[in-house]
Order: C-alpha cells, then structure tokens, then sequence
C-alpha cells in the first residue's frame, strides 16, 4: 500500500497477517482516540484558561476520588482487552498445525542456511509452498540471530544450543523480504534474504530439482558414520536403548523423571549424553560436542524421527 | 510556601555558592550539592554532544538505503555508543544528578545532602566511568549495541567491550550512591513541617527514582562481571558452547534495564509536575495519585522485564504473565497523565518556555507510553518487536519524554542556578523546534517499523528510503533546536538579566531564599505551615 516504491503498509501473505493487522488497527484506534483526547484537551485548555491578565485566578481543586477511580479502572479494562486479544493470537500463532512442511533453519553470522526434508539446500532463500503450513525449527551456530519474514507477520529469535520454531501459512505466491531482527555482529544489516512462495506443483518441482538426498538418509549415513549404529541396535540388544519408535514419546529416566523425546532432546542426548541417561542403560555414551554440526544434528533428528515411521509401518 | 524567609530583608546577598570560593580547586574538591550539581551539568552536557554526535552521523548515514557515510561495522560502533552514552552517561544522571542533587536539599529546607563527601564521590565514580568508556570509542569503539546481548558480547564481538562494560559499571556505582544520598536525605532532613504528603512531587519522584537506583543497579553491574568472566577467562555463564545460557543473560539485563527507563522518565515526571502547577497558578490535581503512581512505577517496573523478550524463546506461559504485568504499569503513568490535565483545567496559565517543555513532554509521552501498549501486547509485539517501531517508541519515552522534562526544569531553576534569566523569545522558539524536530525525526519510524524495518541496520532495502529521509530531515531540525538553548544559556549566565528569588512566583522552598542561594541555601531552617503547590493564596 502506499505510493510505488514508498510503501506505507506491508504486504498481507500469511494466514497469520490479517489476525495480526486487525489487532493492530485495533491499538491505533485505541491509542489514537487518547493521544487526540489528550491533544484536543491541552489545546482547549490552553486557549481557554491562558492568563490573560496578571491578576487571573486560577479554581484551586484538590482532587477528586471518583475522577481517580474512573481513570484508573477504564483504563485499565482497556487494556485487559488488548492483552486478551494479544494473548491469543500469540497461543494460536505459537502452535504449529500438525501436517506442517518441516524446514530446518540454521543461522550463522551473516548467513542463513536452510535445508528441506527432502535434502534440497539453500543459503539465504527459502522456497516454500502457497496455502500449506510451513514449520521452521531454527538454531544458531554462533550468535542469537532471529528469522523474520514482514508479509508473513512472524518473527523469532535463533538461538544457539536449542531450537526454536515458528509456522506461518503463505497465501500469496510471491517474493518477501525475510531479515535477520537480532543483531549479530558486522553484517548483521546482509544477514537478509527472500522468501519464494510458489504453486504446489512449482515447489514439487524446485524440490525434486538436483537429485539432493533426503536429511533422513544423510542422517542414517551419520548413525553409521558417528558408529552410533555400534551401540543403538535397533533390537534393543546393544549397550545404548534402541532408537525405533522412541521419538515424540515419553522416555522413562534414571532418575524417575520422564521426558519427551523431541529435538532437544536428542540434540542433547548427542552433546552432553550425560544429562539424561535413560533407565537400565549405563552412562557411558561419549560426547559428540565439537565433531558434529548443527545441520549434521538436523539430519540426525530427521533420521531419529524417521525410525518412529519405520515402526508403524512394520506394525 | 509560608516560611521565615518571608521575614528576612530582601537585598540580593553578595556572597553566594557561586562566589563564594574561587579557583579549580574549590570546585573540585567542593561538597556543595549545588556545586557538584553544576559539575554533573558540565560533564553530562559534553557525553550529550558525544551521543548527539553519533546520532547525527547515523542520521546521516541513513539517507542511503547502501549507506551514505561509513561501513556497516563503524555503524554498528556508532549506534552502540549513541546508546550506551545518551543512557548511562546523560538520561540516567541527567535529572537526579543536575536538577535533583541541586534541588532536593533546598525543596525540604536542608543545606546540604546526607551525605556530602559521598556526593562528590559519586561525581568522580562518574567521571572515571565516563573515561573508560571514552578510552574504549577512541582506542576503536564497541559494537554490542547498548544491551550487550551474549554470546556475542561475551565471545564473539572483537571490539572493546570490556573497557567500555567496565565503564558502565563504575558509572553505576555513582547512581547508586546519588539514589542512597536521597532516600537519606529525604527520610532524615526534611524542614520541620514539611511531612511526606507536603513534599513536592518532584520528590517523590526522585525518591522512587532512588529506590529503583538502590534496588536495580546492583543487578547490571554483577551482569557486566559475569561478561567479563566469560569473555576473559571463559567461565561458560551466557555461551551455550561452554555450558551457559544466552537468555540468562537477557534476564539480568532487562531486570536492570527495564526499571531503569523509569530512572529516566520519572524525575521527568516530578518536573513536570512543578512546573504544571506554576504555569497554571493551581494546586496539583490529585497529589496522593500522583504520589503513589511513582512509587507504583517502582515497583510495578521491576516485575515486567521480559517483555523485551516475547520472541527470545521464552516460554508461552512467561509471556503471558509478563504481558498482564506489563499492562499493569502502563495505569500509574496513565493516571499520572489524566492529573496532570486535570491540573491545567481552570488554571490561569502561562506559556513560558518551562510550562511550553511540559506540555511537550504530556503529549510525547502519552504517545510513547499508547505505543507501548503494543509492545506489551503478545500477539503485536511479535511482529514489531527489534523494528524500528520499538525505536520510534522509546525514543518518545526517553527523549519526548525524559529529554523534554530535563529541559523544561533546567529552563525552570536556571534563574535559581545562575541568577540569571535567559530571552524567553528564543528559548519559546527552541521549545518549538525541537517538539517539530523531534516528530519529525521519530514519528516516520513508527511506519518503518510496521513495514518491517529493523533495528540496527547499517543498509536496508530501498522501498523504506523516503521514510528514513524523512526522519533525517527531522534529525537535523532537532539538532538546530538543541543547539539554540546551549547558546543562549551559556551567553545569559553573563548577560542575562537578574533573575531575583522567584521570578515565575513558584511556590516551593527553593524560592524562598536567594539566586543563586547561598552556600548554606537558607539563612535560618525554613519551618513548613501549608502543602506544596498553595497558588490559591
């Protein structure tokens, strides 16, 4: 919107965008009317009560209770209002659909490097489909970075040591701006990129483009390679727990904890394996801490959750 | 107020702070808190330029979306130590230490701060911070920003950052000792009669302020040891690759460094509140609310620092705790506001430049404080959140806000600082400039925020030039209207006409004694019969 090459709102292409935007006009016609309430009162006042001669009294008042009260509870309930608004737009806008496009993330000064399930790689673009959900699980190898796409309405910091995830919906085939908003060092302002919304079948086809091998079999690759494959038998018969059908469910503890398997916590269990140990098994793992690579970690996890896949479907 | 002083013969004495001693050292080695309130106005005034400097280069810079004027890494050196000096070195001290050292003693009828010595002392803790961080910009600068984010601070950034970090935390301890000085002194010294609910609000903001200093500062200089400690010898706190935790770091910080906007913008409000009163002959609307929100601000400030955090990775539930805190400090101000208007209706008022200042400072203010309430807001604050639109907000609160109230009350007691009145023509005009200069310069940000600029960028895309030529074009307007009250503060200090005792007919202890006072402020302890702010009789 807004003059060519001067615009003065951005781009609705996310399903999240509108909610966002009808939020934001929301507060701008909240914070508007008090700023003019404010405004157009001091100039009123100004006007009408300016001294005009030396002698002018002010009308001493000393304050009124119920005056106090009002100002203080409307207000107040204002803002309940915006907050309960705000509050569910961002539970809704943090919960990703279940069938999302997973889209791995991996942020390092001043770039960005993105790796598709199905093994296509790319450094500071991001193909993605029109009108499906599209999952992001980002980390960082230096820095906090964060990964934010304007037209889309989303936005989250990239954190070293973890990962963190944002969805959106695109709705729009087209090219958007995507920045890095955390600062993180000397081009941190060239740590940008695009977004490439396409059709389906254009993404089908980007993604089938230069016969790239799957993170799930680079990841199987890695299991051989690292020699977990030595002890994860996927029996259970090695000296370390099977990995079949562990991720996504609870793991039973040494200490009588449980924990979920997710991401974090295989990317743990590789780099500090003796955080958690699971029940039965002897702490004896070694760490992986300095020998592999966030995207190497990224293909391990997806070959991890892929035993999960494996399993229902010798079931 | 109704004091003796009223009984005493009213010839201007010769012998006042002023001249009452002559030579560097009496200066240097003074305990007089109006002394060291003008040493504090001198060494603010010069990290004002150093900050206002950078500014306008980045300002500058900005004009082309490839960057007109330097590298991206000297950008990044430029607005971390715009930053880091406007906060640490000019808003943090600029009202307690100028306005608040001088005045506080003379508002409650003492002759001095509890504790003068550890006055001087804070002034020189300043000052040593102060050339650390100096020492750091000329052997090659910063480039954390001023918040100082790890890892990066911690690990990877290459420039000074302990020198400067080191800096900043030696500056704290002066802030500290100024805030300790006030709580006693307002506890232990008050005049006879002059109980808590006849103070004048800008010391019950000062002593909010105070407690804040006390509470908070403590917190951001052990944060900078623990940088030190990771950056020198690699104790992993922040780092996740030795074993830390970056947003820890993010706790600490903002833990300080949210309530310190308060340290900011409260004595700003308790200027504005002496000055509404004066300019409108009235008494304050609502003085126990006015009084209460302050120490509400304190308190309420302390308990919401994660909301600079929504997008950090903080958990859903943090965030929605730290939203509903974080609304709940925006009410204090909002009534601070509505009384402040309330004050002026019916007044008989007059537009000196002082009451100009604090007009200037309700309408930026109400503005900064309504963008704030998106940025508290979840759901908004994910898609404004490290964009311009954060920027554009603060700056309201800090220099619309904060900036405008210290002019306004430096304009206010310059006739009781130096004896003199300035041309209150210019002074008017400047007052205009700088509120057109300064919506000018910020309001465009607000746009390019929403549109998705972010923070920190040294080159940006092309389609956000016009909004930030605009904001350059408003940079340099505001400059001009800094510029004029430095010169014709610095020429009525000779030249201006005498001032005399109170030449607003302000009511309030300090203008029951003479300007510039004497070296002991009141002839004989003033004894306090009525509230603050009696203009009705």
């Amino acid at each position: 919107m807004g003059p060519a090459g001067f615009p003065l709102f951005p781009d609705q292409a996310s399903t999240i965008a509108g909610g966002v935007d009808r939020l934001f006009f929301f507060l701008v016609v909240v914070a508007g009317f008090f700023s003019a309430l404010i405004f157009i009162l001091i100039f009123i006042f100004a006007i009408k009560y300016r001294r005009r001669s030396e002698d002018q009294k002010a009308q001493q008042i000393k304050g009124s209770l119920k005056l106090e009260i009002a100002w203080s509870v409307i207000p107040l309930l204002i803002t309940f209002v915006m907050f309960g608004w705000g509050a569910t737009l961002y539970v809704r806008n943090s919960r990703p659909p279940a069938n999302a496009v997973e889209v791995f993330v991996v942020g390092k000064q001043w770039m960005w490097k993105i790796q598709h399930t199905e093994g296509q790689r790319e450094i500071d673009e991001l193909h993605v489909p029109v009108g499906r959900p599209v999952k992001l699980t980002m980390t960082s190898e230096d820095v906090i970075h964060d990964f934010f796409v304007p037209a889309f309405r989303v936005k989250k910091d990239v954190l070293p040591g973890r990962y963190t995830t944002i969805w959106f919906q695109a709705t729009q085939v087209g090219r958007y701006h995507f920045f890095c908003a955390q600062y993180c060092g000397t081009q941190h302002s060239a740590m940008t990129g695009w977004v490439y919304v396409m059709k389906p079948i254009d993404y089908e086809k980007w993604l089938s483009g230069g016969g790239a091998e799957s993170m799930e079999s680079s990841g199987e690759k890695l299991f051989s390679r690292f020699g977990c494959i030595n002890c994860h038998h996927a029996d259970g018969s090695g000296r370390g727990p099977s990995l079949v059908g562990v991720f996504g469910r609870p793991v039973q503890l040494e200490t009588g904890e449980t924990v979920t398997a997710d991401e974090a916590y295989v990317r743990e269990s590789i780099l500090a394996p003796n955080a958690k140990i699971v029940k039965g098994y002897p702490a004896i793992m070694p760490t992986f801490q300095g020998q592999v690579s966030e995207e190497e970690l990224l293909q391990l996890i997806a070959y991890v959750k892929s035993l999960r896949a494996a399993e229902r479907m010798t079931k | 107020m109704a004091t003796l002083a009223a009984e005493l013969p009213r010839v201007e004495p010769r012998v006042n702070y002023l001249n009452a001693s002559y030579g560097v050292k009496s200066w240097l080695l003074t305990t007089d808190h109006k002394r060291i309130a003008l040493l504090y106005l001198v060494s603010i005034t010069f990290f004002f330029l150093v900050g206002g400097i950078a500014a306008t280069v980045m300002r500058l810079h900005l004009i082309s979306p490839t960057g007109a004027l330097v590298e991206p890494a000297t950008y990044n050196k430029l607005f971390s130590v715009h930053g880091i000096i406007m906060i640490f070195f000019f808003l943090i001290p600029s009202i307690p230490a100028v306005l608040g050292n001088f005045l506080v003693p003379m508002m409650i009828g003492a002759r001095d701060l509890a504790f003068p010595r550890i006055n001087l002392l804070s002034w020189y803790i300043y000052v040593v911070g102060g050339i650390f961080t100096l020492y750091a910009i000329l052997a090659g600068g910063v480039d954390t920003g001023w918040t100082f984010y790890t890892p990066y601070s911690s690990t990877y950034s290459n420039t000074h950052v302990i020198a400067t970090a080191l800096g900043v935390f030696i500056a704290g301890f002066s802030s500290i000792l100024t805030g300790l000085n006030f709580i006693v002194t307002i506890h232990k010294m008050r005049a006879p009669g002059l109980t808590w609910f006849r103070l004048p609000l800008f010391i019950w903001a000062h002593y909010a302020t105070a407690v804040i200093q006390v509470l908070g500062t403590p917190v951001v200089a052990i944060t900078i040891v623990l940088i030190a400690l990771e950056r020198l010898i690699h104790v992993g706190i922040f780092d996740p690759k030795l074993g830390g935790d970056p947003l820890l770091f993010q706790h600490l910080f903002w833990f300080y460094s949210h309530p310190a906007v308060y340290i900011m913008v409260l004595p700003s409000m308790g200027v504005v509140s002496e000055l509404i009163t004066c300019y409108s002959r009235k008494r304050i609307f609502g003085y126990e609310a006015i009084a209460f929100s302050s120490l509400a601000i304190a308190v309420l400030g302390f308990l919401v620092w994660a909301h600079h955090m929504f997008v950090s990775g903080i958990s859903i539930y943090a965030g929605l705790v730290f939203s509903i805190l974080s609304y709940l400090v925006a009410i204090p101000s909002a009534i601070k506001v509505f009384n402040w208007m309330a004050t002026i209706y019916k007044g008989s008022i007059s537009y000196d430049a002082p009451m100009l200042y604090a007009l200037g400072f309700i309408g930026l203010f109400t503005m900064g404080g309504l963008t704030g309430l998106f940025l508290a807001n979840l759901g908004m604050d994910v898609h404004v959140h490290d964009t311009y639109f954060v920027v554009a907000h603060f700056h309201y609160i800090m220099v619309g806000g904060a900036l405008m109230g210290y002019l306004g009350g430096l304009h206010f007691w310059w006739p009781k600082i130096t004896g003199r009145l300035y041309p209150d023509k210019w002074a008017r005009f400047a007052a205009l400039v700088i509120f057109l200069g300064f919506n000018l310069t910020f309001f465009p940000q607000f746009i390019l925020g929403y549109l998705g600029m972010p923070r920190r960028y040294a080159v940006y895309p092309p389609e956000f030039q016009v909004l930030n030529v605009m904001s350059s074009a408003g940079a340099s307007v505001l400059a001009v209207g800094y510029a004029i009250p430095l010169i014709y503060l610095i020429w009525s200090m000779r030249y201006g006409p005498i001032a005399g005792p109170n030449p607003w007919g302000a009511k309030g202890l300090e203008w029951t004694t003479p300007s510039p006072p004497p070296t002991d402020n009141f002839e004989q302890t003033p004894v306090v019969t009525e509230e603050a702010y009696a203009y009705g009789d």
